[in-house]
């Protein structure tokens, strides 16, 4: 759908900063949030959980924990069907593990009981034998070739012969001659990189309710960021037909994209169904760090050839990365993202995927992306050090921009890097003085932006007020987005509307909240529902006016003759035809259906200051600045919201956060104590810059923008603390151990 | 395991109920109370989503015995608003965006409101290291800093 052809369009509601709807039950504690509902009758579920890296199931007895007072049922993977599509089956199997534990917390049984202390104590009396197996957890032991193998049988096609059968997926991007590049450099530098896993880290952990009775028909309240994603993996997890399950997203406290998947609700299900009785699970922290999310983690060599001038003549990278035990295309999001920010005559990515004995890989915030920039962007700066250059004229002398043929093959429309990098130069960030131990560092960032499926329905009220009907879980005030949108757009006030997140039998299908998309797309959406729904007074208008139905228009808020020749009718206003819609042809609504594309690549740029204690290895973050091209900002204040949680997260990755394996395959920090996310007194104010280069792929100029922010921060502070300490730092995260050790050499 | 009666005042209201006791309040104040703002993120007292006041002074629920609040004064977020009148750090926090998903929300106001009753005019610094024991993993915290100093400037009359 096209930017409307109205250059300078003049808002009134979006780009304002209004109170979000659902407000006032968030800071009144009445909002309902996974955990938050119970049921009468409802028994409380528990899993139990591999305390192996890797092992065989020999034997699970139940009988024990069945005869505890109170336990009214016990599953395992034999409960749940084995879906032919392997994607479906690799859900099913991470839910409940069928013959392999394949990681230190994979699920193997759960029971349900009358309350929370008997589930936990019925779980110690299920007895499973194991036959322990070797185990590999890092990327580059996992891809040789007599490594243990994590699944046999899982390589795609295009795999090479002859490696380890943890190697899954291979992918290689690229335009022109490396050889040629290379030549015409002046300077070139290769280096290694490595960064840790990392956690969403939503403060929420996974929470259902869940029913489901002997005649297939089942309910879910979940947190989730696509309800529709947990009816297709409940249905094929638990054969029942999609038509039967009715799932309701709760409030969610937090996704990042690791949300995207189904952990325990076709678990819960299960035991619904043996048991007769609604169950609820709730994930412990400890479950969550270790049963769910993390990204990727990874090892690459990036190899990059510069002029003296700063020219970028050649560019390669090698990515290889673990989405630990399943096979995973993250590797591939990451080697179409790693040079995007350039515009190059010769570059190559090649990706690989090798799985480990970790928790399987979800989604997080721009997957595969903050890594390999990171990479990229550190090589970068090395060059602009070496070379005595400007790394932000650097970054400008080889941006890409309209018209610049990708480095993972489309040719980019209007992208807002160039702005993005010249509001960096021009901010007084750039210039501010540093002390001793002080570095500034910089980078780009890079997030394709996605659109995807979407169903919206917008009905007019009888009382003149508008209800939208979308289907996508409101991860950070989106339903307030969407009511803008639609009061913009029918010329109503903001309150007026209201927008509600269907279950899944109230609305056709929706993709999950993911690939910054909701905005871009239920938006789209909502505009279209709300042109319809236009159309359509227009029409019962003219009808009462007895003019034909081109001469009425819709402005302010009214419908109106559309000029002299049609006559003097005073403008009626969306109220006054509600008001009489029972008389003009009953209810009217407005509904759209679309597979949005066009969703606009979104560019940043991370200014950060360091400072870096040669004592300790202690990194201080002093000054931070984002600047991102958002398209039309609809809500400010949740634009800079992304922007600044992105960033924070990223420093989160870049400082701190990582996981810890033993020698024996299991996870050694479990928990927030040692799996240390930023606290507010890490931190200091996080600038925001938001520059708005209209979409041409949405008719208000929209992007998402949820992304984006995540990807610079790991190069921008990596690049920072080199400078500070004089040393390339090629290891995240940068904790103080591997600073002071970096700095002492 | 049998349980024990306990009578506290939660929210000004006098309440008694059962619990084992090996039960967190956090577990009281939702499972047996239906007080569901206080959230659990952890259990563990690490990220500060269970706070709630106790006697005046700012704990974990969940590294709190429910019978241990015999005869205590609690005060947890649904008690922060007089009837329709939203508290201001409530009212900022809506103004000023403070807040994506909301899930550390109530956890953080009601450290907001214990830290601005202790010290009425307290420095960015000072506020970041008083609500350092509360995780947000949506906002940088920018928001949220901004809105406690808004928040305690109205309330200084300011
Ligand atoms: S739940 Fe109490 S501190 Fe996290
Ligand atoms: S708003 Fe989501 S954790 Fe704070």
């Amino acid at each position: 759908m096209a930017f409307d052809a109205q250059p300078t369009r003049k808002f009134n509601v979006v780009g304002t900063r209004v109170t979000r709807p659902d407000g006032v039950d968030k800071v009144t504690g009445k909002a309902a949030y996974g955990a938050d509902i119970s049921a009468p009758g409802m028994l409380h579920g528990r899993i139990l959980r591999s305390p192996h890296a890797h092992a065989r199931i020999v034997s699970i007895d139940t009988s024990e924990a069945e005869k505890l007072a109170g336990v009214k049922a016990v599953v395992t993977g034999a409960d749940l069907a084995m879906p032919e599509d392997a994607d479906f089956a690799d859900v099913a199997i991470n839910c409940l593990a069928r013959d392999k534990a394949l990681y230190d917390g994979h699920a193997v049984a759960a029971v349900a009981a009358t309350s929370k202390a008997i589930a936990k104590q019925a779980i110690r009396l299920i007895k499973v034998e194991y036959d322990p197996l070797p185990h590999v957890t890092d990327v580059d032991a996992a891809m040789k070739p007599d490594a243990p193998v994590v699944q046999e049988g899982r390589a795609l096609e295009n795999v090479p012969a002859g490696m380890s059968q943890n190697v899954t997926t291979y992918c290689k991007f690229g335009h022109g001659d490396l050889d040629a590049g290379f030549a015409k450099a002046d300077k070139i530098i290769e280096r290694s990189f490595k960064t840790a896993a990392t956690h969403q880290g939503y403060i929420e952990p996974q929470a259902c309710m869940a029913s489901l009775g002997n005649d297939g028909r089942g309910e879910v309240w979940c947190c989730t960021q696509g309800q529709y994603m947990v009816r297709a993996n409940c249905a094929a997890a638990l054969g029942v037909e999609e038509s039967q399950l009715r799932i309701t997203a709760s409030e969610i406290g937090g996704g990042f994209g690791g949300k995207t998947s189904t952990f325990i609700e076709p678990v819960a299900l299960a035991l619904s169904r043996k048991s007769g009785k609604p169950v609820k699970i709730v994930m412990t922290r400890d479950e969550v760090l270790k049963a769910t999310g993390p990204t990727i983690s990874s090892s690459m060599d990036i190899k990059i050839g510069m002029t003296k001038d700063g020219r970028i003549t050649a560019a390669r990278g090698e990515l290889r990365y673990s989405g630990g035990a399943y096979p995973n295309f993250t590797v591939e999001m990451g080697a179409q993202a790693a040079f995007a920010a350039y515009d190059l005559e010769a570059v190559e990515t090649i990706g690989w995927n090798a799985m480990t004995n970790r928790p399987k890989e979800i989604p997080y915030r721009a997957p595969g992306a903050p890594t390999a920039i990171y990479a990229v962007e550190s090589v970068v700066d090395e060059l602009c050090q070496e070379l005595g250059l400007d790394p932000l004229d650097v970054r400008l002398m080889n941006a890409a921009d309209k018209g610049t043929l990708s480095s993972y093959g489309p040719t980019f429309n209007d992208i807002g890097l160039v702005a993005t990098l010249e509001a960096a130069k021009a901010h007084p960030h750039y210039t501010a003085p540093l002390s001793e131990n002080q570095g500034r560092g910089l980078s780009c960032g890079f997030w394709f932006n996605f659109g995807g499926n979407t169903c919206v329905s917008l009905n007019i009220n009888d009382d003149g007020t508008v209800g939208v009907v979308e289907g996508n879980p409101d991860i950070g005030g989106s339903r307030a987005s969407i009511s803008m949108m639609a009061a913009e757009e029918l010329g109503v006030p903001y309150d007026k509307v209201r927008t509600v997140i269907a279950d899944t039998s109230s609305l056709g299908f929706n993709d999950i909240t993911d690939g910054s998309r909701v905005t871009f797309a239920v938006g789209l959406a909502t505009i279209e529902a709300a042109r319809a729904a236009i159309k359509e007074m227009c029409r019962r208008v003219a009808k009462i006016w007895d003019i034909d139905e081109d001469a009425v228009i819709w402005e302010d808020g009214c419908a109106k003759p559309a000029g002299p020749n049609a006559g003097t009718h005073p403008p009626m206003t969306l109220a006054e035809i509600a008001a009489i819609a029972g008389n003009t042809g009953g209810p009217i609504a407005g509904h759209h259906e679309v597979n949005a594309d066009g969703a606009g690549v979104s560019f940043g740029v991370h200014l950060c200051d360091t400072e870096v204690d040669p004592e300790t290895g202690a990194v201080k973050i002093l000054r931070y600045t984002v600047f991102q091209d958002a398209g039309k900002a609809v809500h400010p204040d949740y634009v800079e919201g992304q922007m600044q949680g992105g960033a924070v997260q990223g420093i989160g990755w870049a400082l701190n956060e990582e996981y810890i394996y033993g020698e024996d395959g299991r996870l050694q920090n479990a928990a927030f104590l040692d799996y240390r996310i930023p606290v507010a007194s890490d931190l200091p104010p996080i600038e925001t810059v938001i520059l708005e280069i209209p979409n041409p792929g949405h008719p208000y100029g929209v992007r998402g923008v949820g992304e984006t922010p995540i990807v610079p921060p790991l190069a921008a502070i990596a690049n920072a603390v080199s400078r500070a300490a004089n040393v390339r730092l090629t290891e995240l995260p940068m904790s103080p151990p591997r600073v002071l050790k970096a700095i002492t050499g | 395991m049998k349980t024990i009666p306990v009578a506290t005042t939660i929210n000004g209201d006098e309440t008694e109920f059962l619990c084992h006791a090996d039960e967190s309040l956090l577990d009281v104040l939702r499972d047996r109370l239906g007080l569901t703002g206080a959230k659990e993120g952890c259990g563990t007292g690490d990220c500060g989503a269970c706070s709630v006041m106790m006697n005046g002074r700012l704990v974990c629920s969940c590294l709190v015995l429910g019978v241990e609040t015999e005869g205590a004064e609690i005060e947890t977020i649904e008690g922060m608003a007089k009837g329709d009148t939203l508290h201001p750090l409530q009212r900022v926090f809506l103004e000023e965006a403070a807040l994506q998903c909301g899930i550390c929300t109530p956890g953080i106001l009601v450290a907001a409101k214990a830290l601005l009753e202790k010290n009425p005019d307290p420095t960015d610094t000072e506020v970041r290291y008083w609500l350092a024991g509360n995780l947000c993993r949506c906002t940088g915290y920018d928001k949220i800093i901004k809105a406690v100093q808004t928040a305690a400037a109205e309330m200084r009359g300011a």
